[in-house]
């Protein structure tokens, strides 16, 4: 500790060097833990699925629908429980400016498929009475400002014309890659306003034991392979994956990219901190002649590099893990809420730490090494 | 025996393709307690015969030692800690670090030992006050006068109590005021603290200071004169 006044006396040579320096260090490690979480975020959200859920969509494309007839006939089937069913409904909400994602569902099934997704028994009571009532995610709320039994009015892109809703309550998810920022009303409500036609986005159906997965799967498949709307049907962690496949080259560009920025940023910091030590030559020499052994200025010129990239690393790395945490960041519904990983962090203390050495390692040898007679000569 | 003993020492550097002989063969004797000033012409091996009793440098052959211990014997590690225990050193351009005080200049050699803060303090602050700075002590280098930055200078040389002073041209970047004034602090230093003091130096003034004056020339002592005072 006797050595910290020298140590910081050093750091506040240059005050605007050693800010813009640590500043170079943060900015880096946080694109690095924002990066990084993007792609583990995705992960997560593929990953996200009951072994116990399997997803039946129009094998043509899940943007074809299918007939909801189809969920008498699901129901009946072996070794399948409760089903429930699904419509995208696409529409927009004032300026559009706040993208959220609305779907039309069958309320008692869908919310006892969905454990995972918790409201206050009267607000459910209540969603479950009003045909027009919506549910809305907590963070959806909070962004609208909007309050239980407010009527917001929606504008149909998929199904043209005004809709409006009645918000009868709130759900919050108690698993965090269930999205908060969705906005859930009565299927009955869209069929009856559109004519009833009758048609259902994809199916959701619970099965006993996860092992009949495939078999299942396959029973479904082929029961309805000769109908007009053929299905595709598979456990929702693969319909989940199948999304996440999409961001996968995203991924790998996000990867790619973030990290030749994170390097870049990485070998400037590392020159200053090189130039900042080469530019002591003189006064290492001083050290020496006074006692200054080369085990201790290498330990010394060591510790300025860790102390700048140590800081550097608590304000990156805890700054994205504090910003994204405290803010719920979601990038606007797209994806899950964002958080930083444990992994994400210890990857990014190993950065800083090979920051560290990158960057002290040469100027503490050249000071461990540096032949103090030629240095005074040099400069006296 | 003498404090400082240099025995047969040859020294040589290689400049571009030529090999430049410093010493060649030579022997000589510092007294304890004693004020010693070292003349001579440029390239003469002053500042070469300092930083080898120093412990900066090392001789190509023969010993340096030091109140019997073979400085030129000593690996980097040693030389470091004995330096840190045995040497006050003084350069012409003062070399205090610009980014402490006068007060943490002075302390450097001390946070080598193993002393307390608060014995720390006590040395540092008689350490300023025999160098006449005690109202310095937060002053950086850039806020004090050539003459005030020797005299820190000086003050971080003693206030470990080296066995030895070395003082590298004290003078050379001083006004005729400043440079007295650091003349009449060594003259002190020698006479009330009995510090053994070596001071390589141009000026006759410095020079007469000295209780002997050591004239080199091409490596060798071609004159020994006992000062008057």
């Amino acid at each position: 500790m006797k050595f910290f006044s020298l140590l910081k006396a050093n750091l506040f040579r240059s005050r605007k060097r050693t800010f813009l320096t640590i500043a170079s260090v943060a900015l880096a490690l946080f694109l690095f833990a924002s990066l990084r979480t993007v792609v583990t975020t995705i992960a997560a959200a593929a990953q996200f699925g009951s072994a116990r859920r399997l997803v039946v969509t129009n094998s043509t494309g899940f943007v074809l629908p299918l007939p909801v007839a189809y969920a008498n006939r699901l129901e009946a089937m072996e070794g399948i429980g409760t089903v429930t069913w699904a419509n995208w409904f696409g529409g927009k909400y004032g300026d559009n400016k706040r993208f959220f994602g609305q779907f039309a569902v069958d309320p008692e099934s869908y919310l006892a498929m969905y454990p995972e997704m918790s409201v206050p028994a009267d607000q459910k009571e209540a969603f479950f009475r009003d045909r027009s009532g919506a549910l809305i995610g907590k963070r959806l709320l909070d962004v609208f400002g909007w309050k239980v039994g407010q009527s917001i009015t929606l504008q149909g892109t998929i199904f043209p014309g005004d809709w409006t809703f009645t918000i009868s309550g709130v759900y919050t998810p108690t698993d965090a890659v269930i999205n908060d920022d969705m906005m859930l009303f009565h299927w009955e409500y869209l069929d009856e306003k559109i004519g009833r036609p009758g048609i259902a986005g994809w199916y959701i159906f619970e099965i006993d034991r996860p092992e009949d997965a495939a078999r299942i799967s396959k029973a479904v498949d082929d029961q309805f392979r000769s109908s007009p709307a053929p299905t595709k049907t598979g456990t929702e962690q693969a319909f989940n994956a199948s999304f996440a496949t999409m961001w996968g080259n995203i991924s790998l560009l996000m990867n790619t990219i973030g990290m030749a920025v994170v390097f870049a940023i990485l070998l400037v910091t590392a020159n200053a901190m090189m130039m900042s030590a080469r530019e002591r030559t003189r006064e290492i020499a001083v050290l020496k002649t006074i006692g200054f052994s080369d085990r201790r200025l290498f330990t010394l010129v060591m510790a300025e590099a860790g102390l700048v990239t140590m800081i550097g690393a608590v304000l990156g790395l805890g700054g994205a893990k504090l910003l994204y945490k405290g803010t719920n960041f979601n990038a606007a519904g797209f994806l899950p809420g964002f958080d930083v990983t444990t992994s994400t962090l210890l990857i990014g203390s190993g950065i800083a730490l090979a920051l560290m050495l990158a960057s002290g390692i040469a100027p503490a040898l050249r000071a461990a090494r540096l032949p103090v007679v030629t240095a005074l000569r040099s400069v006296e | 025996m003498a404090l400082v003993e240099i025995r047969d020492v040859y020294k040589s550097f290689a400049r571009d393709a030529e090999k430049v002989e410093v010493f060649t063969g030579l022997t000589m004797d510092i007294e304890k307690g004693s004020f010693t000033a070292l003349m001579g012409p440029s390239g003469s091996g002053k500042s070469t015969l300092l930083n080898l009793v120093a412990g900066l440098d090392k001789p190509t052959s023969g010993k340096v030692s030091v109140n019997g211990q073979v400085v030129s014997a000593m690996s980097p590690a040693q030389l470091a800690n004995w330096r840190a225990e045995h040497v006050g050193f003084v350069f012409q351009s003062f070399n205090l670090l610009p980014v402490l005080t006068a007060y943490q200049n002075v302390e450097l050699p001390l946070l080598l030992t193993r002393l307390s803060k608060r014995e720390r303090d006590e040395r540092i602050k008689l350490a300023l006050e025999v160098v006449g700075l005690s109202d310095r002590m937060g002053h950086y280098p850039r806020q004090l006068s050539g003459g005030q930055e020797q005299r820190v200078s000086i003050a971080r040389a003693i206030v470990a109590d080296p066995t030895l002073v070395l003082l590298d041209e004290p003078t050379g970047q001083l006004d005729a005021k400043s440079s007295q004034e650091v003349l009449t602090l060594l003259g002190r230093l020698n006479d009330e603290f009995g510090k053994t003091i070596l001071i390589v130096t141009h000026d006759p003034q410095a020079a007469a200071r000295a209780k002997k004056t050591l004239h080199l020339e091409k490596g060798e002592f071609v004159e020994q004169a006992g000062a008057a005072r």
